[in-house]
């Protein structure tokens, strides 16, 4: 097998040298997994490429394709843009992981950056959001809100990323609202509207009066604004269309700062391979303008909220906290550490129903 | 006006022509219609056609077009056989999810022992599963007179949902941190379905695709079992006083429609896509309904055919990338060519004559 | 009981919003295979309809714009069908087939353009008294006018069918066309209109989807509902009403697995997203038993020569 490893790369690398010509323009590439009208998470990605294209001009020219399924596809995808010279490709899906290591393996001088992955190489880095900082801020407003104490999660993949929003939104939403129960439906997909509205409409008719979602689309927004007196909160992007009522806030996923600087890092020549988490404080993730439906005192301790984990001073998630199971986790003051949040795979204390699978 | 006049027998001529009429009509149709969409119609068609074949990267792309028809000409192959008989299996989407699931179990049952027996009895798996999977609206046709096609259809988005219950629940790769996704069979030496001469693209999946090809061609034109699947198709009644017994048939061509789908499942999971995820299928058992009547239900016909679907599929990404057509301009074009093939077919049965009126 | 928490006449109330689209697919769907059609294409004409009705209606302002858009993008991919196999005389499950792909691949070119959107709503009944009464209220009086329309649609179709001589000419057509050609019925006309109206039909189940039940644009948005239609008509053995209930039970297992889940009963979310599929396949098979055949004349190609 190593034998023809060994071929592989040779062959491509001698196609690569007859290929090559020298480039003053430094090319990054993007690889979306859906379309980049679909207003949600490929949008905001594309908007991250927009604000690199922006910000240097004529030095940089971006390239990208969309709506690139996960498997080998995605290989075939990432080579192309490999091939036609990219010096930096982003590849904005975790289901591109393979793809991206094995095209690395090839391209030893091209740089991938691989978002919400775990695997680097040494010239493979990997990036994601604090999304559950933004979860802390959705809870605090939810549990604040809702007048019939039942909070509805539509989730997506029973996947740490998610397990960690909703157990950062019940922490907060429990900590102004002891009484609030949290029912999910687990939807399987990211973006789907049709399964969204429906379960949207299920939560609201099991008389949950606010909505959380992991999933993309405006779907339960529009089923919200017809039921009537449902608070909702936009996801990935702002859905400041439908504020200031039913969406009352929301989380933005701002690639833009992290792009640059890596954009940056790689004309400078001085970019490494690293695994960036970054959350409120360094921009990546924003807090959508918390509209005037939300009480000014409420409104109020969200920003506060916001404010104490952009500087780091709150982590939402400090002890004293138990696991669903009744298990001490985090004793008085303890902070999570990011190796347990990275793989959570629990709920905690006061959650009913169980993570499937 | 014009008058369809049926021939006695085929035309052999058309036989032939009509799918390359097809291409070609299609051609300047697809040019129309990325002219439409404010794309140089000459550039777009050269970028699908001509780059993956003589282009500057065509030394990467070439393989390629091998690694994204093999899995379309196995699947097809089997399709064939049943379409010709009147069966139709619309289902090889999930006979195709049920083998690389099978086929990826053996596999991970086996993780990390090495040998040389697991790759072979993966085979085994993935063509029993497939196989498994066709069976079902086998049996409950001849049992119930079920029509085939919706359940073999419903029978995928079942199929669909086992997968992501397997991607997320049973064959999750437990050193994954949590995510979805089984190990990578890539990296499993005993499992992986390797190139067998580098940068040639040619896996095992390949090699079984032109096996099927040679089999298919030898049952069809030597054997008395492809003679009655001819004949069922053409004159069923005909086939019933000859001693095709239907349900034979009918089992015969499911089952083995299903285990190739299984096959051609099972090659794709351990080769080009390397696990077992939740979007692991594209759509290669409904492409291959396309590529099976784009080859006019031949065997050497469906092999031309996969090459060409391939051929739309990567040229369609590098137009993608380089000129920025949508992707589904693609998918338009790809279901234009089944259409004009299905028209000009017309060509083959009937001869189409210029009548005056006649006076009575 | 955790079951207490689902509101018995909301789910009433989703279940017939949820069963609409395929209601009006499988309705127009039954109809042409009355004719002794098989249109497999249903898929692509409802997801043809979904973005012609998406586009006109965001363009016009109008959802009644829309819906009519919606029929007519629907009627005009069938016409593709029409032409195809009644004119080319092509395999119909290929054509069939064809025009899904053919559909799904023109609706997402489009479409392009309207992901995200809004579409300007669609207004629901509200009347006076009668919307207010307890449980029958929100059942029965508070749908949108779609849903009025397809159920007034069904008993149209149903009292042609039986008692008009234009439905007994279609249904003799579908059962025998070389005798109703013999008889001097225009075979191939009454097809190529029958066809038409299912593909309007279909047109209009996919406008319900991204007009009203979602409401928004998104590529494949139908998931296969077309299928599901075409596998309504054989459970309903081409009987009208039948069709109507079929589409309530299916309708009510996509709804209700989503309640479930959502109440927190303890069935794998996998298995309770596979159930209507798999009770699809359960109803078909004891319908298959039913003697009920199909017209005579489904699938075969009709050329007045033969």
């Amino acid at each position: 097998m190593k034998l023809t490893h060994l071929l592989t790369s040779a062959a491509l690398a001698l196609g690569l040298a007859s290929a090559a010509v020298a480039q003053d323009k430094t090319k990054v590439g993007f690889i979306y997994v859906g379309p980049i009208g679909d207003g949600g998470w490929t949008y905001e990605h594309d908007k991250g490429r927009l604000a690199v294209e922006a910000h240097f001009g004529d030095a940089v020219e971006t390239v990208y394709q969309e709506s690139v399924p996960e498997g080998a596809d995605a290989e075939r995808a990432i080579t192309q843009m490999a091939l036609q010279g990219a010096d930096l490709i982003f590849t904005t899906s975790f289901g591109f992981m393979e793809p991206t290591l094995a095209v690395a393996e090839k391209f030893p001088n091209v740089k991938f950056e691989h978002a919400t992955g775990y695997k680097t190489l040494p010239n493979v880095s990997t990036y994601s959001a604090r999304f559950y900082e933004g979860r802390a801020v959705q809870g605090h407003i939810a549990g604040k809100m809702t007048k019939s104490n039942i909070v509805g999660y539509i989730a997506s993949y029973p996947i740490p990323e998610v397990i960690r929003g909703i157990n950062s939104a019940y922490i907060h939403a429990k900590k102004v609202n002891p009484d609030v129960e949290f029912k999910i439906i687990w939807a399987y997909t990211w973006f789907d509207p049709a399964k969204e509205a429906d379960a949207a409409t299920a939560l609201i008719e099991q008389g949950a009066d606010v909505i959380l979602q992991h999933t993309d689309s405006t779907a339960p927004q529009a089923a919200a604004e017809k039921a009537g007196n449902v608070v909702t909160f936009g996801q990935a992007s702002d859905m400041a269309e439908y504020a200031p009522f039913p969406r009352v806030s929301s989380i933005i996923d701002n690639w833009a700062p992290y792009y640059i600087d890596r954009t940056q890092a790689v004309i400078d020549g001085t970019w490494e391979s690293t695994q960036t988490w970054d959350g409120i404080g360094p921009g990546m993730v924003g807090i959508g303008e918390i509209s005037d439906a939300v009480p000014a005192d409420v409104k109020a301790e969200a920003l506060a909220l916001k404010a104490a984990m952009a500087d780091g001073s709150y982590h939402p998630f400090t002890g004293p906290l138990k696991k669903q199971d009744g298990s001490d986790w985090l004793a008085e003051g303890e902070v999570a550490d990011d190796g347990t949040l990275l793989g959570m795979d629990f709920y905690v204390e006061g959650l009913t129903g169980e993570i499937p699978n | 006006m014009l008058k369809l006049e049926k021939r006695p027998q085929p035309s052999r001529l058309w036989t032939w022509a009509t799918p390359v009429l097809a291409v070609l009509i299609t051609m300047l149709a697809g040019g129309a219609l990325f002219a439409a969409l404010g794309e140089d119609p000459v550039a777009a068609i050269s970028t699908i056609f001509w780059q993956p074949l003589f282009g500057e990267f065509a030394f990467y792309y070439r393989p390629q077009l091998l690694i994204k028809g093999a899995p379309l000409v196995l699947i097809a192959i089997g399709l064939s056989l049943g379409f010709r008989a009147g069966i139709w299996n619309i289902g090889a989407e999930g006979q195709y999810i049920v083998g690389a699931l099978a086929g990826a179990g053996v596999a991970l049952a086996f993780y990390p022992a090495e040998s040389a027996l697991i790759f072979p009895l993966m085979i085994l798996a993935g063509a029993l599963g497939g196989w498994a999977w066709g069976m079902i609206p086998a049996v409950l046709k001849l049992r119930f007179g079920t029509n085939e096609i919706l359940v073999s259809l419903m029978l995928v988005y079942v199929a669909e949902q086992l997968l992501a219950a397997m991607a997320l629940g049973l064959m999750k790769n437990p050193e994954g941190r949590g995510f979805p996704g089984s190990r990578n069979l890539r990296q499993y030496d005993s499992a992986h379905n390797a190139e067998l001469i580098a940068g040639t693209g040619m896996h095992w999946g390949v090699v079984a695709a032109l096996i099927a090809v040679i089999f298919a061609y030898v049952l069809l034109s030597r054997h008395i079992l492809g003679y009655h699947i001819r004949l069922a198709g053409q004159a069923p009644r005909a086939a019933r006083f000859a001693g095709v017994r239907p349900a034979r048939l009918v089992l015969f061509c499911l089952g083995t429609s299903g285990a190739l789908a299984g096959l051609a499942g099972l090659f794709e999971v351990a080769g080009p896509a390397g696990q077992v995820s939740i979007d692991f299928n594209v759509g290669y058992g409904f492409t291959a309904i396309i590529v099976a009547f784009l080859g006019r239900l031949h065997p050497v016909g469906i092999l031309l055919a996969g090459l060409l679907m391939a051929l739309t599929y990567i040229g369609g990404e590098l137009a993608q990338s380089n000129m920025g057509l949508p992707a589904a301009a693609i998918q338009l074009f790809q279901g234009m060519l089944l259409f004009f093939l299905l028209a000009v077919d017309l060509l083959t049965n009937y001869r189409v004559r210029l009548v005056t009126r006649e006076v009575a | 009981m955790l079951l207490s928490s689902i509101d018995p006449a909301l789910l009433l109330a989703s279940l017939i919003v949820a069963s609409t689209p395929i209601l009006l697919a499988a309705l127009g769907e039954l109809v042409v295979e009355r004719a002794g059609v098989l249109n497999l294409g249903v898929e692509g004409m409802m997801i043809t309809g979904a973005i012609c009705g998406f586009a006109m209606a965001v363009n016009s302002g109008s959802p009644v714009v829309g819906f009519v858009a919606a029929a007519a993008g629907g009627a005009v991919l069938a016409l593709l069908f029409a032409l195809l196999t009644q004119f080319a005389l092509a395999n119909q499950v290929a054509s069939g087939l064809a025009l899904t792909l053919f559909g799904l691949g023109l609706s997402s070119l489009i479409g392009q353009g309207y992901v995200g959107i809004k579409p300007p709503p669609t207004t629901r009944l509200d009347l006076p008294v009668l919307s207010d009464l307890p449980f029958v209220g929100r059942v029965l009086f508070s749908h949108d006018l779609m849903v009025y329309f397809a159920l007034a649609l069904v008993a149209l179709v149903w009292a042609l069918l039986k008692y008009s001589r234009a439905g007994l000419i279609l249904r003799a057509v579908g059962e025998n066309h070389e005798a109703a050609h013999a008889l001097g019925y225009k075979v191939v006309r009454i097809r190529v209109l029958a066809i038409l109206f299912g593909g309007a039909c279909a047109g209009l189940g996919g406008a319900y989807l991204s007009l009203v039940r979602v409401p928004q644009w998104t590529e494949g948005m139908t998931s296969g509902g077309g299928w599901i239609a075409l596998a309504l008509v054989v459970f309903a053995s081409w009987k009208v009403g039948r069709v109507l209930l079929g589409a309530w039970l299916f309708g009510g297992v996509s709804v209700l697995q989503l309640n479930l889940q959502a109440a927190g009963v303890a069935i794998p979310v996998e298995y309770l997203s596979m159930s209507p599929y798999l009770i699809t396949i359960l109803v078909l098979v004891i319908m298959s038993s039913d003697k009920s055949r199909a017209p005579g004349s489904l699938g075969r190609i009709f050329h007045a020569s033969q």
